[in-house]
């Protein structure tokens, strides 16, 4: 088991006080609080190392690499990847989604074929298969959701074919916390000869995730939302579909060679090994290292001690807010079935006007679609007001947040 | 001269089904921002003190102890402009 009021002493923003009350976070399906080891690590590697990653002989740029690199073999360890090459650091789980989408999509996506996406999708995991499919004229199709918030596995049985060739699911939803079968569902696009890309921003943070076992072809997630930096996040791919992959993005880094033909008047180009080949131009060398604080920080807790944390606190929450007769619980009540994070309204207020009353209190929520409208649509709600737990939450926290929303008169 | 920009931070389109904007007055202002506000517009309703339904000149918004206010059904961004102006100047 994790001990919270030893882990909450590394999260310096712990001790702010919001309108004199002390801080309760309660919006970390949003972003994570940083804890001061991944601070200081930033802090370290600008003070004592900071250059430019690979192609220098410098004894700093040597010192950047190797941090850099052992960043990628981190995160690879986290997840069970084979290695740095099967690690891409992307800027969050949005742009991983952005790569697939173009660096595969755009060259093997056709008119006739279909992109299989669930409706409890975040809009990073819609928006970008919406937007290829008016360039490559295929078929997106959705995936229902049970009245429930899960999923309606006979619903995708039902729609996969032979010309689904891309399954996009989150592995856990944002908004309702619910946990997918992943390896039901990857079991069942690969009988069908499709590909399947999971959006781990809700999951790696959280749970044990491996890919070996889950049986994915991609992952993405973002390092902001498990302890990390902004502006850093990850897709894993399996080796062999990144190998067979042009690059996303081009310029330096991502290149083995850029050769000017005299007789052409052209430049022929060769690729650079991965997971360089999609990491092109100077990387976020910092962001890559605080990520791999973080990921160190989380394994060195045990991703299950995380896990049964949170199942706990989820948990004490449910029944807690089910005692309260003016709260409204959206999605399941069975913590069993789904992470830490609970969607919520309150009788007779708009989700802002409940996340601007806790916010008088020091309780951050969050409050709106949390970038999942059509999900939203189908629970036929305007908004949702969202807490959402970590490994520095406790139950006092969720005890104060209850009594705060019992005072509502 | 004081402006409406002296008391208003920023100004939001808030997340969801229903578009309402979001003013956040300046931290610093808060307290003289509500007083005045609170002052101007007819409360209609309060929830625990922290939450003000308000009425004001035919517009209906909430503001909330923090410095923040909803406004709702604006037509547009010079009725926001023209409410502000008469609550706080």
């Amino acid at each position: 088991m994790l001990d919270p009021y030893k882990i909450r002493e590394d999260f310096p923003i712990l001790k702010r006080k919001i309108n004199n009350y002390p801080l309760i976070y309660f919006d970390n399906a949003a972003t994570s609080q940083k804890p001061r080891q991944v601070i200081e690590a930033i802090k370290n590697f600008y003070e004592n190392h900071n250059a430019n990653v690979h192609r220098a002989i410098h004894t700093l740029s040597q010192e950047a690499s190797e941090l850099y690199e052992n960043a990628h073999e981190e995160v690879a360890k986290l997840i069970n990847a084979n290695g740095m090459e099967e690690i891409i650091f992307v800027r969050g789980t949005t742009e991983a989604i952005n790569l697939v989408a173009y660096a595969w999509g755009l060259r093997n996506l056709r008119k006739s074929d279909e992109v299989l996406v669930s409706l409890m999708e975040h809009h990073s995991n819609i928006v970008p298969w919406e937007f290829l499919s008016k360039t490559n004229g295929f078929n997106v199709k959705y995936v229902d959701v049970n009245s429930d918030g899960t999923l309606n596995y006979e619903d995708f049985e039902n729609k996969i074919f032979d010309k689904t060739k891309i399954v996009c699911v989150s592995h856990v939803s944002n908004v309702s916390g619910v946990v997918n079968d992943v390896e039901r569902l990857a079991k069942v696009a690969h009988e069908h000869g499709a590909l399947i890309l999971v959006d781990g921003a809700q999951s790696v943070p959280h749970l044990t995730v491996d890919v070996k076992d889950l049986d994915v072809d991609f992952l993405a997630f973002s390092g902001h939302k498990m302890l990390g930096p902004t502006g850093i996040g990850v897709l894993y791919g399996k080796r062999e579909i990144l190998e067979k992959m042009e690059p996303f993005h081009g310029g330096g880094e991502m290149i083995r060679e850029v050769s000017f033909n005299l007789t052409t008047k052209r430049c022929s180009i060769t690729w650079n090994d991965l997971p360089w080949k999609f990491e092109a131009g100077t990387p976020n060398i910092s962001g890559g290292i605080g990520l791999m604080e973080a990921v160190k920080y989380l394994r060195e807790i045990g991703m299950e001690n995380v896990q049964s944390h949170e199942c706990m606190l989820t948990k004490y929450a449910l029944q807690h807010m089910q005692e309260c007769q003016k709260i409204r619980i959206y999605g399941p009540k069975d913590a069993s079935v789904k992470c830490g994070i609970i969607p919520f309204g309150v009788d007779d207020l708009s989700s802002h006007d409940v996340a601007l009353f806790l916010d008088n209190y020091g309780i951050m929520v969050r409050s709106g679609f949390h970038c999942a409208q059509p999900l939203h649509e189908i629970f036929k709600l305007k908004s949702s007001a969202r807490v959402s737990f970590y490994v520095y939450n406790v139950c006092e926290e969720i005890d104060r947040f209850i009594e705060v929303l019992k005072g509502i008169e | 001269m004081v402006t409406v920009e002296d008391y208003v931070a920023r100004i939001e389109g808030t997340c969801g089904k229903d578009k309402d904007v979001i003013v956040i007055f300046k931290y610093d202002k808060k307290d003289e921002v509500v007083a005045k506000i609170l002052k101007k517009a007819k409360v209609e309703k309060s929830i625990s003190g922290v939450i003000f339904e308000l009425t004001f000149k035919g517009v209906s918004f909430r503001l909330y102890g923090t410095g923040k206010a909803i406004f709702r059904n604006l037509k547009d961004k010079s009725e926001l402009q023209n409410v502000l102006i008469d609550l706080l100047l």
